[in-house]
């Protein structure tokens, strides 16, 4: 097929000026990712220049067929590392013809949240780390599983190398290259404990972006597994029994949070987040409560506790942080297939706007 | 495959002034395109883009049911030029029309009476644009059955597929953006692509353009997805209802305006027009691509083929206005009934016609 690699891989910058936008937006499950292309007349930088666009929202659940047209407002550009070139990535989040988001765009809340004055100036880091599972694409079993059955218990897996340890691998690091390509602050990859299931880091990314920038993250992955012909996964417990979850640990720190004195302020946000702990769950991911049951490496659903180094609390506190007396601190509760838009403004609603 | 490639990626341009010409035509069905190559000889400049300059040439028409064995040859006259994506270099695709030897156009030459049509001056002052959202279906080779789809079996339903991502919702993505660069660099007006509705399914979009070359652009478009697909080893089908059942059709959604629709007040312009367009209803129904009965059912995001119906933002009507044409009073209308196998030549010259010519 390398006719086709050819063309697929013309520089077109030496024949127009013209570029390629591919807009993507989330579409009505709240985890289904959509997108499609169009045609612009330049190189664009600013998503505030480029324009709006709509699309059929009848197909995706998330309008009626006689009122179909639901509006794209793109809100973040990265460059496209499948079409390179001055070819970009947009995100967008989706809206009324009447300009009102529509009920499952999550990022407009959270936009408002960051934008809050006494949000701005703690200036909010997020790291966040998602987990996913490889599937092979017919069975859907995990990569490297034998099908029909298990391979030997989790122990040689986390980070682990060789062709009987770790699956995957060329969809991780061609990952791994194509977002930082992409303008994508991802800051690591490892082999989780469950052969097959893999983790990325997106971070530090401060409010608003953290969302934009794990979500096309996200979209990037599922273009890499559509070539590698396997199917991703975000649930958070893909296989039953002695088998780890996925999730998506969501570190996170404030200004006064990173200043002397700040571990106070930590525990002080680490005690607020306990006081919401059921609302939080509640917006942390479907499916979570098979994921959370106090083993392998979780905390059980119901329970709230924090610990310094702890894998088996809520809320871990590293041991740097513990030591400098500041830092951040590591929520465990999302599952692998929460909406960072979410999870990222109600930490920040909770510890910097809720007063209990 | 290597050393092929090396010989098919051979840069001409430094050994030789000569290029390659690939003359493209409609065949006798209406739908079967056409192409065979000559060698131009070329000075200045190198890309060679009016094609009055390039010479008429003949074919076999007894070979593609267009003319009896005892009187083959149909002469082909060049009518657009576009760079050549596959030989690249300063070669080029050429769309022609095809004449009898004393000049008439023969019966399956549409483009001839579209561009009178294009060339009344009355048209010309409106200055008609053209968008069409082609789409089709990717056929796995041997089955005939589309591209990721289970032999003996059938996906999941329609839902996850529309714009859709990753290797259990999106399948010929690489033959999709391989066609979108490969317009591009040929210098086709394509403005967007996506995954659509049932999966296999896809859609390019061609436009704005105006008049007569909304048709060349399409079809040479459609030339170069079906070389891609023939790279690919996959089979194209523009059959507007490849799937019977619960399965989206395939369409050539044509966006329209004139000058005045695009002008201060154009809605009310677009409002007659749209009313002509409903007087004209069967007309132009019989001009839009066989087999559209088994597609326009009044489900699957189409109206009923005998119903006339317009509406904003109603993807189950005839014709739809967008809400931005709503909105700022002035626009363009989407005229959704032809099929993915309508003639462009056709449907764009019938609609101009209908909208400026007659008179009810």
């Amino acid at each position: 097929m390398s006719l086709l690699n050819d063309l697929i891989n013309l520089n077109l910058s030496e024949t127009t000026e013209k570029i390629i936008a591919e807009y993507i937006w989330i579409g009505g499950s709240g985890m289904d990712l959509r997108s499609k292309a169009r045609t612009l007349p330049g190189p664009v930088a600013d998503p505030a220049k480029l324009p709006k666009w709509n699309y059929d929202g009848s197909s995706t659940n998330q309008a009626p067929g006689d009122d179909s047209e639901v509006i794209l407002y793109p809100q973040a550009i990265f460059k496209d590392p499948f079409r390179r070139g001055n070819n970009i990535l947009v995100m967008c989040d989706a809206y009324t013809p009447g300009g009102d988001p529509i009920p499952t765009n999550k990022r407009f809340k959270a936009a408002k949240i960051f934008s809050h004055p006494e949000v701005v100036p703690e200036e909010p880091w997020y790291g966040i780390e998602q987990e996913y599972t490889l599937l092979q694409k017919d069975v859907k079993w995990p990569l490297g599983w034998p099908v029909g059955g298990f391979p030997g218990p989790q122990g040689p897996y986390y980070c682990g190398v060789g062709a009987d340890k770790s699956f995957g691998r060329d969809i991780v690091d061609s990952h791994y290259k194509a977002c930082v390509y992409a303008g994508i602050n991802i800051s690591g990859i490892n082999g989780e404990v469950m052969p097959g299931q893999w983790e990325f880091q997106v971070g530090p990314a401060v409010g608003i972006a953290a969302g934009d920038q794990l979500w096309v993250a996200r979209y990037i992955l599922e273009r890499i597994t559509e070539i590698a012909g396997v199917v991703l996964s975000f649930d958070p417990k893909p296989i039953q029994g002695d088998w780890n979850g996925a999730g998506a640990h969501t570190n996170y720190s404030t200004k006064s949070m990173r200043n002397d004195g700040g571990f106070h302020v930590i525990k002080k946000a680490i005690e607020k987040l306990g006081l919401r702990h059921k609302q939080h769950i509640a917006a942390y991911g479907e499916g979570n409560e098979r994921r959370l049951t106090g083993r392998h490496e979780t905390a059980d659903i119901n329970t709230f506790c924090w610990g310094v180094a702890n894998r088996g609390a809520s809320i871990r506190v590293g041991r740097d942080t513990e030591k400098a007396g500041k830092g951040y601190f590591e929520d465990r509760r999302p599952a692998s297939n929460m909406d960072p838009y979410v999870v990222t403004s109600m930490i920040a609603e909770t510890t910097i706007l809720w007063k209990p």
